[in-house]
């Protein structure tokens, strides 16, 4: 695997405790990381990705690299014929997505992008029920993602760089985007887009937007990674059909339908609530959630039965990518609101003048 | 008793834990069945009085643990015990390290080695060379965790800690990683430092035992899901029985009541038929549903 930063090294333990992987080397050009996992977890590490994919017989690679190197490096991959799982989100410019893509598909190659929403039972349940028809005609989803990543001007990783695919539309918002994908469709136009500084200097850290479907079903993003209120990142859906609605999060899936259905046998009209304890299917080895080994045991599964066209494809993986151009193009991002805006008058000086 | 006070000579504790240990997941917004739920009890438990209420509940249902992360907060909640040594004059702290969100979010903003540096001692040798990007050359990665634990367990100084947990996340990473010298590395190092009993936090016990066995750490405490319904139970239910009934390590169940998706009596029926397991640890937010589950552990225990 190349990038062994926070993502890459929880991947990295995943790896290395499937059964039916046999993780060869990491690489990173970071020296102290490399140096330690050599020393301490008996890693064979590279600085350099030409010289790991020159040097050790591959069957995969996983790229957890900062966004902007994605592109060259899945490319690099599949030139070695390489099967390819990339870190979110797939690559910064689509054009580059598609043609990554298309190669993989010319190469008969797995892929595979870490949107591991998708292997949440309570978001799995929500795509079900939502495919199954029983909420009617959907008219409505809300997308949100909330939690507390930039909370101060100060701070300086890559994911605080607009060039290198920081932002929190790079980083929560394709989340959520995938997310109205996997459970409702992809949206086909975009309007009302906000990208907004709250702290940043250099990215959004809020994203707003009203997403538009064929057929004439209306959805809103609303995405903010400066939240404090948040203990950690938080993800939520929400849909509106003609007979009911459905709310997912992480932990559970609360359904409202207005008449039984067909579709679902033993869902009664009124509330339904389900959780994860419930929801969640056992995985062999378990690190910060289930969706994280569920993901890589997918991939796993994919390259040993030559699965092409599952989960999380670079072509699933590219829908979201377009989204995210389509909102781009959009709004420039705003810039800071804290330093920027002149202080306040509170709502009676300015009635009084 | 025994008090953190660092010393090498500290005899180690080798006594029993408490039946049942009191856990901190309801003060601290961490609910695994509903965020709603989560932010109502961050809500309520803002106010320190409140978890203080709680805990003197807790202690009056005769429950004198408390299994805590070492959460920002808890050290107030220190502070309150610290400063009245009188009313509560066994009880003891089972500090859980580190409280992982504290790190994680440090790690997204600031960098791997900028986190690291903000976490360990602003005038230490370590912290010297890091500034110098010189720390990890040598790669002396004893001393660094061995900072790192001394500075979660600052906010627990002068209280009984008689048994130092490291979190399930690190655990597992670290697991996962197969670092395993990181093990012994935390387990000397609780001994030597603290006298007191190491413990692991896990969601995958019998990989977790294959490695301390290696190790040669006889008989650990390991913490972890033990519920009716296999829940979070990484290598499956079977094999978590054939663990607690086979393999020789001290057993502390969590997760007893799988957030709620079982029914008390049954959940905890389920933990009391193992009569290996040593500790229950459970929270709660209100006096009635502690004595309720303190009642219900009592007379299961009993009778198995």
């Amino acid at each position: 695997m190349v990038g062994l930063g926070k993502m890459g090294l929880s991947h990295l333990a995943i790896l290395r405790a499937h059964p039916a992987i046999d993780l060869v080397a990491g690489c990173d050009s970071t020296a102290y990381l490399t140096d330690i996992l050599q020393k301490h977890a008996g890693l064979r590490c590279y600085a350099d990705l030409d010289r790991m994919l020159g040097a050790e017989q591959l069957d995969a690679l996983v790229v957890a690299t900062p966004s902007k190197l994605h592109a060259s490096m899945v490319q690099r991959a599949l030139d070695d014929g390489l099967h390819v799982f990339c870190e979110k989100p797939f690559v910064l410019d689509v054009a580059d997505g598609e043609r990554l893509a298309a190669l993989a598909r010319e190469k008969a190659r797995v892929t595979q992008v870490g949107y591991h929403y998708r292997f949440v039972g309570a978001f799995r349940e929500a795509a079900r029920v939502v495919a199954s028809g029983a909420l009617g005609t959907i008219h409505h989803v809300r997308a949100e993602a909330f939690g507390p990543v930039v909370l101060r001007r100060k701070g300086g990783t890559w994911r605080s760089t607009k060039s290198e695919g920081g932002g929190a539309l790079y980083d929560y918002a394709c989340h959520a985007i995938d997310l109205v994908n996997f459970v409702v469709g992809v949206p086909t136009e975009v309007g009302g887009v906000v990208r907004a500084s709250v702290f940043s200097r250099d990215v959004d850290d809020e994203v707003y937007a009203t997403l538009r479907f064929e057929g004439g079903a209306s959805g809103q993003l609303s995405v903010n990674w400066s939240d404090e209120s948040f203990r950690k990142m938080s993800t939520r859906i929400s849909v509106w059909g003609t007979n009911g609605r459905i709310t997912a999060d992480r932990q559970e899936c609360q359904l409202y339908l207005r008449e039984r259905h067909d579709a679902l046998p033993g869902i009664d009209k009124g509330w339904t609530v389900r959780y994860t304890t419930d929801l969640s299917e056992p995985v062999w080895f378990y690190l910060r959630g289930e969706e994280y080994s569920a993901q890589i045991d997918y991939f796993a599964n994919s390259v040993n039965t030559g699965r092409l066209d599952g989960e999380n494809s670079f072509e699933s993986a590219l829908a979201t990518d377009r989204v995210v151009a389509m909102l781009l193009g959009e709004a420039p991002v705003h810039p800071p609101a804290v330093t920027s805006a002149p202080p306040r008058k509170s709502l009676w000086s300015r009635l009084a003048g | 008793m025994l008090r953190n006070d660092p010393s090498p000579s500290t005899p180690r504790s080798t006594k029993p834990m408490d039946r049942v240990l009191f856990g901190d997941n309801q003060f601290f917004g961490v609910n695994h069945m509903s965020e709603e739920k989560a932010r109502a009890q961050s809500m309520r438990f803002q106010d320190l009085q409140a978890i203080i209420d709680v805990l003197d509940a807790a202690y009056q249902e005769g429950i004198r643990t408390f299994m805590c992360t070492s959460h920002d907060r808890v050290a107030q909640i220190c502070d309150h015990f610290r400063a009245n040594p009188q009313k509560y004059p066994d009880y003891q702290f089972f500090p859980c390290m580190p409280y992982a969100h504290k790190y994680a979010n440090a790690v997204t903003e600031h960098g791997m080695i900028e986190a690291l540096r903000m976490f360990l001692p602003q005038d230490g040798a370590v912290a010297a060379m890091l500034k110098g990007g010189m720390a990890l050359a040598n790669k002396d990665i004893a001393a660094i965790m061995q900072l790192l634990i001394d500075a979660e367990m600052k906010m627990f100084h002068g209280l009984s800690t008689p048994v130092v947990f490291m979190q399930n996340v690190i655990t597992d990473l670290l697991l996962g990683l197969r670092m395993d010298e990181c093990f012994r590395i935390f387990h000397d190092h609780v001994r030597a430092r603290y006298g007191a009993e190491p413990g692991y936090i896990t969601m995958n016990v019998p990989r977790l035992l294959d490695v301390l066995d290696r190790l040669g750490i006889d008989n650990p405490i390991v913490c972890a899901n033990f519920n009716k319904i296999g829940f979070r139970m990484c290598g499956g239910i079977e094999a978590y029985e054939a663990a607690v009934a086979q393999r020789k390590f001290r057993p502390v169940a969590m997760s007893i009541l799988a957030s709620g998706a079982i029914s008390p009596r049954e959940a905890i029926e389920y933990v009391c038929s193992k009569p290996q397991i040593e500790s229950l640890v459970f929270g709660a937010s209100s006096r009635a549903n502690i004595r309720q589950t303190k009642a219900l552990i009592d007379e299961l225990s009993a009778r198995a």
